[in-house]
């Protein structure tokens, strides 16, 4: 089992003819993603490999059926590419785009309010069921199938560390989502737990937060509230001087709040094992998992 | 990207925003050819700079005659302005707003913010204006109205009224707040703005209501449809590192002050982790840096040489989880860097990921005096016995 996505998981890529949505639908192929279909406005009925390029999503969800999509679309177009994907009825959309103006995902959001879809990201490296379906940007062969581990983070490269070392500590994943380094997302920390809760395989959980925001603290107060699995928990950001946005537009300690010293503490509060060391996390994770 | 009052203040005008007269000046002859076209005195002399707290740091002064504006002027010229914003390193002032003084009735505080947490856009306003209002925050926050905007609904009337009434604005003043409010409204939406402050917006004897300082933020990844305001970046408000290091697509943040551990990471949040990794070794982190997913020997050369021009940096930590990023490449492109720039300072490097076999080899047959370090815990003990 996993969650939001598994081997049924039918892909479309929106923007799949430019250099990142070629090069990344072809490593989801590779690693085994049911690719359907391809959008690229203007290039309907040409071919990428052998996936079937459509002018809109609309006619993507027709022709091929698919339910799922993920977005390479560059940032100026790529708040109207997740708008198209909502209202041509997918079900999950990914938004792999970074730097798109917080503006326009306050629209988003709000916009998808009125329909049954789930968004994850954007500016995020996408979500992966080791052994089923990736989609998004993060390398495949380091994740281990097979669970019994969740693993939630808003950040890209310090979520492959994690995975890295959970495989290397011999213990698999379920399923391993990026939510996104940006203030205003799709899916957040408890969604992702929720759902981790209600997945029969799922048997533990490892959230990796950083600073900005106040997401952290709320999901420890859904862990403490509703999760019956153990959660190991670590924080990006200590060294981070205030009033600088780090890399990440969300990743901002702004008068006081968002604080990793803040998150860390509302963690430890919620009964979560909070990670003080990076380079130690997977021994932590034996040790609570195992 | 943040712009200066000056520069606000002139959109504001776009958008029927009521400002005081006034106009900027580079230099004492500049300063007195505004303060001659005002009508009179007092005047007020700013300091134009990309922080707040001016006031306390001695930054705008009130003047009662010309000599007394230019003699303000002559010292806010030029000197360095420290502020709870600027950190104790302060910042040079480069120009001064000259401003028609005000028959000033009222303070009063207002924001426009977008909010993560509801999404929806925030006004925030207090009867409590002026220039404690973070301590008015923190200590009687139910002093501050709040009042949520659904950025696909817009600005209703309901909102103004909530706003005005909250503010016990007077009946005379009504009118005017309403327009000042709408066209503040309009500017945010329009601008990307990431944040719209005003402290003071004064009411006047005379029931007008004026913006008397403005502070706005336009959100970065935004410029690409504000092409018109590119030319308010103004680089003297930035680290020359950072803007240096801006031209290469390299997302440095310089640390300043204590650090002595450069590093060098691709991924914002592994970045981050890596500085966290370092202060913890007993040592102290020198900048932030991204190199992202695409980097090239280029950019990695580039990143060293932004590192090393900081002289307390006693050693570099590179730390890279190649996935898209294949470790031989990075490796091939850290060696050619190397030998280019010269290091004169160890180099600690973790590669972990795609080749990272291949990646490793490259560097221990380079000639150069490259560490490296099989894991996370394995860098950190290496960083700590370069500072101890």
């Amino acid at each position: 089992m996993s969650i939001f996505v598994n081997k049924n998981t039918r892909l479309l890529v929106q923007g799949i003819t430019g250099k990142e949505g070629q090069f990344h639908t072809r490593q989801c192929v590779e690693y085994g993603t049911n690719v359907v279909a391809g959008v690229t406005p203007g290039k309907g009925g040409q071919k990428m490999d052998e996936v079937p390029v459509y002018n809109t999503v609309k006619e993507a969800v027709a022709g091929a059926d698919a339910n799922t999509s993920m977005i390479f679309v560059p940032p100026p177009f790529a708040a109207d590419a997740i708008m198209e994907a909502a209202d041509a009825g997918v079900e999950l959309i990914i938004a792999i785009t970074e730097g798109i103006p917080v503006m326009d995902m306050l629209k988003v959001t709000n916009f998808l309010k009125n329909y049954k879809c789930r968004l994850i990201g954007p500016n995020c490296p996408g979500i992966i069921t080791p052994g089923e379906c990736k989609i998004g940007i993060m390398p495949g062969p380091m994740h281990k199938p097979g669970g019994p581990i969740g693993v939630v983070s808003r950040s890209g490269t310090l979520t492959y560390e994690v995975v890295h070392q959970l495989t290397m500590q011999g213990i698999g994943q379920t399923t391993c989502i990026g939510i996104g380094g940006d203030p205003v997302n799709g899916t957040d920390f408890i969604d992702c737990l929720d759902a981790f809760e209600k997945d029969p395989e799922t048997k533990g959980v490892v959230m990796v937060g950083e600073i900005g925001g106040s997401a952290e603290e709320e999901a420890s107060e859904f862990v403490k509230e509703n999760l019956s699995m153990p959660v190991v928990g670590f924080i990006a950001g200590i060294t981070a001087p205030p009033g600088r946005r780090m890399g990440h537009a969300g990743a901002i300690v702004s008068g006081g709040s968002g604080t990793a010293e803040g998150k860390i503490e509302a963690m430890e509060r919620c009964g979560i094992h909070v990670c003080d060391n990076l380079g130690t996390l997977g021994q932590l994770c034996t040790k609570v998992f195992t | 990207m943040k712009i200066h009052e000056y520069q606000a203040k002139e959109l504001f005008r776009k958008y029927g925003v009521a400002v005081p007269d006034g106009g900027v000046a580079f230099n004492v002859d500049e300063a007195k050819k505004v303060a001659q076209t005002l009508g009179g005195y007092p005047v007020v002399v700013k300091a134009q700079i990309h922080a707040g707290g001016r006031g306390k740091g001695g930054g705008v002064k009130l003047a009662s005659s010309l000599d007394e504006a230019l003699a303000f002027a002559e010292e806010i010229l030029g000197m360095n302005l420290v502020t709870h914003q600027t950190g104790p390193e302060g910042r040079i002032v480069k120009k001064v707003l000259i401003e028609q003084g005000l028959n000033i009735d009222k303070e009063l505080y207002l924001s426009i913010l977008p909010d993560r947490a509801t999404r929806k856009n925030i006004i925030m306003v207090s009867e409590a204006g002026g220039m404690d209002i973070e301590k008015v925050a923190d200590e009687t926050p139910e002093k501050i109205i709040k009042v949520y905007v659904d950025p696909l609904a817009g600005l209703s009337a309901y909102h103004l009224r909530e706003v005005a009434f909250g503010l016990k604005i007077p009946s005379g003043a009504m009118k005017p707040f309403f327009k000042l409010l709408q066209g503040l409204y309009k500017m945010f939406s329009d601008y990307d703005c990431s944040l719209l402050e005003i402290n003071p917006l004064v009411l006047t004897k005379e029931d007008n209501v004026i913006a008397l300082d403005a502070k706005v933020d336009v959100d970065g990844n935004s410029l690409f449809r504000h092409k018109d305001i590119m030319k308010y970046r103004d680089v003297d408000e930035e680290d020359p590192l950072e803007y240096e290091a801006s031209k290469y697509n390299l997302n440095y943040i310089n640390l300043g002050g204590k650090g002595n551990i450069g590093n060098m990471v691709n991924g914002a949040g592994l970045a981050m982790a890596t500085m966290d990794i370092i202060k913890k070794a007993g040592a102290e982190p020198a900048n932030f840096l991204d190199v992202g997913g695409g980097a090239d020997a280029e950019m990695v050369e580039n990143g060293f040489r932004i590192i090393l021009s900081d002289k307390n940096v006693k050693g570099i930590l590179i730390n890279i989880f190649g996935g898209i990023l294949r470790c031989d490449i990075l490796a091939t492109g850290v060696v050619a860097a190397a030998k280019k720039v010269g290091l004169n300072v160890p180099v600690i490097v973790r590669m972990e990921g795609t080749n990272v076999e291949e990646g490793r080899r490259i560097l221990s047959e380079s000639d150069l005096e490259l560490v490296s370090a099989v894991d996370l815990q394995d860098a950190a003990e290496k960083v700590a016995r370069i500072v101890n």
